[in-house]
Parts: structure tokens; sequence; C-alpha cells
């Protein structure tokens, strides 16, 4: 009997020591980072990583008297994965805040995890518009489409460009570039020769290439994924496209700096609208451009990166603001509204939307020091999203 | 107009050098070979390899991602495939699919997942105008290779000796075996020479179709269509196949962008209508 005593005390003991745990799991708080790190958007995750640990290299990994902790998960670009992980982290890692999310599928399958969790999902990669309209919990470190299509039309019609070509892979965020894109140029008086829409698992360009030079118009405007933009670029050049007068202006997606070094020539000259070139001019981005190589000397930091990075800037200041509290509804209330400058230039959280707001600068593919970069020549001062601005 | 056409016989070659490696399995050995990508994305890869890392001329790699993969396809015939040559259809298929999912993940693991490019000699790269037809100049180096060895391959199956010891095999192992011919060694020297030309179809179409782990899968159906309305009795079938798929497929995404993806299955449906057992089959023929 004595025995089965102790095994009751014992185990009320055990019950109490459970039950003191989350206190004393509430000094560190968690950050989930879903990303894909294998599959074919490999490279989104692994940029996106390396953003949000040079971040926290550089700033530390306390903040408010917690200690911040990144759990890093892939889901290998599969949606029912991302929501799996997601739920794993929330109930048994007991995560604060969620972040990443690759592709918009990604993204819009945690909407449910993070309405019930109420927790705080950072969109760092996902770049349809839609996405944050579909949870109050949703806010995005990255940049929507139509955010970087738009200027790239209000630019094209300052410069002389009358006649455009659209093309642009034929899913949902494709889909979004050619809407704003032409929406914004036609408005301006530009003319839409044709819109093409090629496949997403499209194996050669060159049927599509040859139908714009004969539309010829002053210029071809872009959106495809980066990888198959690199193939993109090559074929455009061999098809003498550029020779022909047609100018190549696109979202900065098809000129990503992680692989534009290996694209070669055929990129020169290539005009491209987006929030972050690693060749920007500021004393932040070359702190962090410097800190990033030290950690990744392989690599380059991308659009991709910087958007893991600012989540991660969300984390510790909205954590700063609250003073350390990590419950999901304060957090979300303190991440909105707050602005600070990114390597990428001065961003602020807009309040109503919790879309980022930035400047969207023109850039132009130019040799620097033997090596090729997206050298910015224009600025477009904060955009907001215009999906969404356009509504009201 | 002419530009398209041109084009269009440039791709359809380019499918040809990849897809007839699979017609002479399929069609010679009456092997089920999936995994026929998986040869051509590793001929890529080799290309890839030695031009950006070790900086081996464009001409040279070829002819080793041709050689590199025969040597892997001897290596596999002998210790795998040859152990499958008489079990069922489906044992087969099973077994392929499961190497090209290992060569996928393989892949990703030692070269990531990202696309990977090369960047050709110049003389092969923008255009030249002939006779008033643009025409680039890879797809015109491409469409030479693939002539050259459309009549190679289609003489030695029919003038050599060792075509006729190859249809022999085929056609009925134990006679050939009884007459003094080595089978065996036929069917690997065949099956080497299948993986070769993958490879070397990889190697050539890194530029065009893009290199990436997902490689086997993407053109999975693409070398299937080739190789089923094509026939797999002949080297002609299949190359007159792979001509009419390219040209169709470049013509329709030219022509009608908006349905163009779909053109190429509709020629496939409507070839497999007209003669079910591939263009030139002759009834009841394998």
């Amino acid at each position: 009997m004595i025995t089965r005593r102790m095994l009751i005390a014992a185990a009320g003991l055990a019950a109490s020591a459970l039950a003191g745990a989350p206190t004393f799991a509430q000094e560190t708080v968690k950050v989930g980072l879903i990303v894909p790190m294998t599959g074919p958007f490999a490279s989104t995750g692994r940029q996106v990583e390396a953003g949000a640990r040079t971040y926290m290299a550089m700033h530390g990994d306390t903040v408010a008297g917690k200690k911040i902790e990144l759990i890093l998960r892939d889901d290998a670009g599969t949606a029912d994965q991302t929501r799996r992980i997601a739920q794993e982290l929330v109930v048994n890692d007991g995560v604060s805040v969620l972040a990443g999310f690759g592709l918009t599928p990604l993204a819009l399958a945690v909407a449910p995890v993070i309405g019930q969790a109420k927790i705080p999902a950072i969109i760092t990669s996902a770049a349809t518009s839609s996405i944050t309209e579909q949870s109050d919990y949703y806010v995005r470190s990255s940049f929507t489409l139509p955010q970087a299509a738009v200027p790239v039309a209000t630019w094209a019609t300052e410069n002389d460009i009358k006649r455009v070509v659209t093309l642009v892979s034929d899913y949902g965020p494709g889909i979004d570039a050619e809407t704003w894109f032409t929406k914004e140029f036609t408005a301006k008086g530009g003319e839409i020769v044709e819109a093409v829409r090629v496949p997403l698992q499209n194996p050669d360009f060159a049927p599509y290439l040859q139908r714009v030079r004969d539309a010829d118009p002053d210029a071809i405007f872009v959106f495809l994924p980066s990888g198959v933009g690199s193939l993109f670029m090559k074929q455009f050049a061999d098809r003498g496209l550029a020779d022909a007068g047609i100018k190549l202006i696109a979202t900065g997606d098809v000129t990503d700096d992680d692989i534009l070094n290996d694209m070669g020539k055929p990129a020169l000259g290539a005009i491209t609208g987006q929030h972050y070139s690693t060749a920007h001019d500021s004393p932040e981005n070359k702190a962090y451009v410097e800190a990033y190589k030290a950690a990744y000397p392989d690599m380059r930091p991308n659009f991709m990166s910087v958007g893991g990075y600012d989540a991660m800037h969300l984390v510790y200041a909205a954590l700063e603001k609250t003073g350390g509290d990590a419950t999901g509804d304060a957090l979300i209330e303190a991440m909105k509204g707050l602005s600070w400058t990114s390597p990428r230039g001065p961003v602020s959280i807009d309040p109503e939307t919790r879309e980022i707001i930035q400047n969207i600068y023109m850039r132009e593919v130019k040799e620097v020091d033997g090596e090729l970069y997206n050298v910015e020549f224009a600025t477009y001062e904060a955009v907001k999203d215009p999906a969404k601005t356009s509504d009201q | 107009m002419l530009t398209i056409l041109f084009d269009g016989i440039a791709y359809g070659m380019l499918l040809f050098i990849i897809a007839v490696g699979l017609a002479i399995t399929l069609g010679l050995m009456n092997f089920i070979n999936l995994a026929h990508g998986a040869f051509a994305m590793a001929g890529g890869y080799i290309t890839v390899v030695l031009m950006n890392r070790y900086g081996v001329s464009f001409y040279l790699c070829l002819p080793i991602a041709f050689l590199a993969m025969a040597v892997v396809g001897v290596v596999l015939e002998r210790t795998l495939y040859r152990r499958l040559y008489s079990a069922s259809h489906l044992d087969q298929v099973l077994f392929s699919v499961g190497l090209v999912f290992m060569s996928v993940a393989a892949v990703q693991y030692f070269m990531g997942g990202q696309q990977q490019l090369i960047h050709l000699p110049p003389e092969l790269s923008g255009r030249t105008e002939i006779f008033g037809i643009g025409v680039g100049r890879y797809r015109l180096f491409i469409t030479i290779v693939c002539a050259v060895l459309v009549v190679a391959l289609q003489l030695a199956l029919t003038k050599t000796r060792f075509g006729s010891q190859l249809r022999a095999a085929v056609d009925d192992g134990r006679v050939a075996r009884g007459l003094g011919i080595n089978v065996s060694t036929v069917f690997a020297l065949t099956f080497a020479a299948g993986s070769g030309l993958a490879g070397l179809g990889g190697a050539m179409g890194a530029e065009i179709l893009g290199l990436d782990p997902n490689f086997p899968l993407k053109f999975m159906v693409y070398f299937l269509i080739v190789v089923t309305v094509g026939g797999t009795s002949t080297i002609t079938g299949p190359f007159l196949a792979a001509l009419l798929l390219g040209i169709a497929d470049v013509a329709g995404k030219y022509y009608v962008p908006e349905i163009g993806a779909f053109v190429i299955y509709a020629v496939m449906v409507i070839m497999l209508v007209l003669r079910p057992h591939g263009l030139f089959a002759r009834e009841g023929g394998r």
C-alpha cells in the first residue's frame, strides 16, 4: 500500500512539474520557419533561411528579455506538408510566430491553423496579392507581384515604350503580374499588342519568342519564376530579339540575384523592377551583404533572403514593442504600422492590410567588378500593394 | 514561317536523340525502361560539372557524356536490369520508376534543386540568316548531329554484323544462342548504346530544355509519346514521329498559343487512332 501511495505522490509531483514547465518555456520565444529546403524551390528556402539567420547573427538572439529560437522545417514545396508542419510546430513546439511559405498555395494552407492558434504568420516569399486577405494573422515581409509590376508599367510609359507584348507563366503570380501591368500600362496610354501565357512546365520558348519577334513591339514584359527565367534570357538573346530593338522589361524574379551571375552576357541590359538588389547602395545593405557573405560565402543575398531578414526584424521589433509579451494577438497588433530601414530601403507595415509598403527600384543588369548585378537607376517611393489600395 | 518550321525540326531532332535510346531498349530488347530520362539527366549534369567546374570544352563534353553514360548503362545492365529481362512489364515499370525517384533525390542532394546553366561556345550561340531564314546556330548544330546519328544508327542496325546479331537475338534468343551468338554481350552493348545516346541527348538538351533534378519526370511523357507514336520496330519510325511532334508542338504554340501546350497530345491521340501500332509498324509486330 505504501508503495502505491508513493507512486501516486510521485505522479502528482511529476504532474505539477509538467504544469510548471510552460511558464519556464516562456523565457524563449520560438519562431517556426517553414520553407521548401528540398524540391524545385529549394533555393527559395535556402535564401530565406540564410536571411533570417544573418539577422540573428547581426542582432543577437535575445530581445526584451526573451531568447529567440528559430526552428527550421522543410515542407518540400507541397501544401499539405506545410499545413501538417504548421500544426506540429504550434501544438508540439509551442511556437509564437510562423514564418516562411515559398509559394502562394503553401501560404494559403496555413490560414486555418493560424486562425485557430491566433498566432502571426509572416510571409517571406509568396507573392500573390490575395493571401493576406484570407486571415487577419498574415503579415507580409516580401512583396506582391502587382506591387512590382505596376511601377515597371509606369516606367515603361515614361520612357517612350508604346507597344508591349506580355509574356507570363500561366499560374497565379503570372496572371497577377499580367493583369496589373496591363491595367497600369493601358491607363497611361500604352498598347498591349499581345498577351502570351506560357505553361509552367514549358520545355522550349522558341515558338513564343518567335511570335513576340514577329509582333515587333517596343518591349516585352516578362514574369517567370526565377529558374525558368534564366533559360528564357538565353533564348531571348539567341533569337536576336535585343538586336531587333525589342527591350526586355520584367519583374525582378527573372534576374534573380542568386543566379544572375551564371546567366552571363545574355542578361546584360535587362530592365527590371523590384524591391531589393544585392547592389542596393546603403550602409544597411552593405552591412547585411557583408554579414551574409561571411556566413554563406557561396551564395549571394537575393530578394528572398531579405524577406527572411525582415521577417526576423518584425518579430524582434514587435517583441520590443510589447515588452516581451509573445501572445499572438499582442504581436500582430504590434507589427501593424511598424516602420524601419531594411537593407532594401525604408519599409513599413500597412496597418490596414498588413502588407509591406516599400520602394520599388528600376534596375538594369550591368557588369560591376567582373560580376553581374542589378544596378538601380530609378526609385518609386513607398509603393503600396495596388491590388488593395485601388479597391478602396 | 520557315523559321518556325526550322525550330520545330531542331526541337524534334533533340527529342529524337533522347528518345531513340528508349526506342532501342524498348523495341529491340523489349524492356520498358522508364528510367531512360534519368540517363539523359545524368548526361546533362556531367556536361554542366565538366564545363562549369573544370572548364572542359563543350564539344569534348558531348562524347564524354555519351561514353560515361554508356559505361553507367553497362554497369547497371549487368547488375540490375538483366535480372528483369524476363520479368513482367509491370515489374520493369515499377523497378525503373523507382530508379527515377532515386536519381531525382540523388541529384537534388548533390547538386541542389536549381536550374543548371551552361555557356555555349560563342560560335554556337546567336543566330544566322540562311537564304533569308533566321536560324539559331545551336539549333542548326543539333539538327546536323542528329541527322548524322540517324544515318549511322540505321546503317548499324541493317548493314552490320552486330545489327544482324542483335535482331536475331531479339527475335529468338535461344536460337541465336544456339548459333553461337553471345546474346548477353549483344544486349549489354545495345543497352550501353541506348544509355549513351540518352546521355548525349541530355548534354545537348541542357541548353534548350533546361536541367534540374525533375528532368526525368518532366520529359518522360515526351519520350514516351515519341516512342509510342513512332513505333519501336525501326529507327525511322521514332525519327519521323519526333519530327512530327516537334513541328506540331512549336507550330501549335506559335499559331495558337492559348492551346499550344495541348497540340502535341492531340497529335498523339490522332496518330494512335489511325496507326495504333506506330507509324511504320507491321500489324502484329512488336
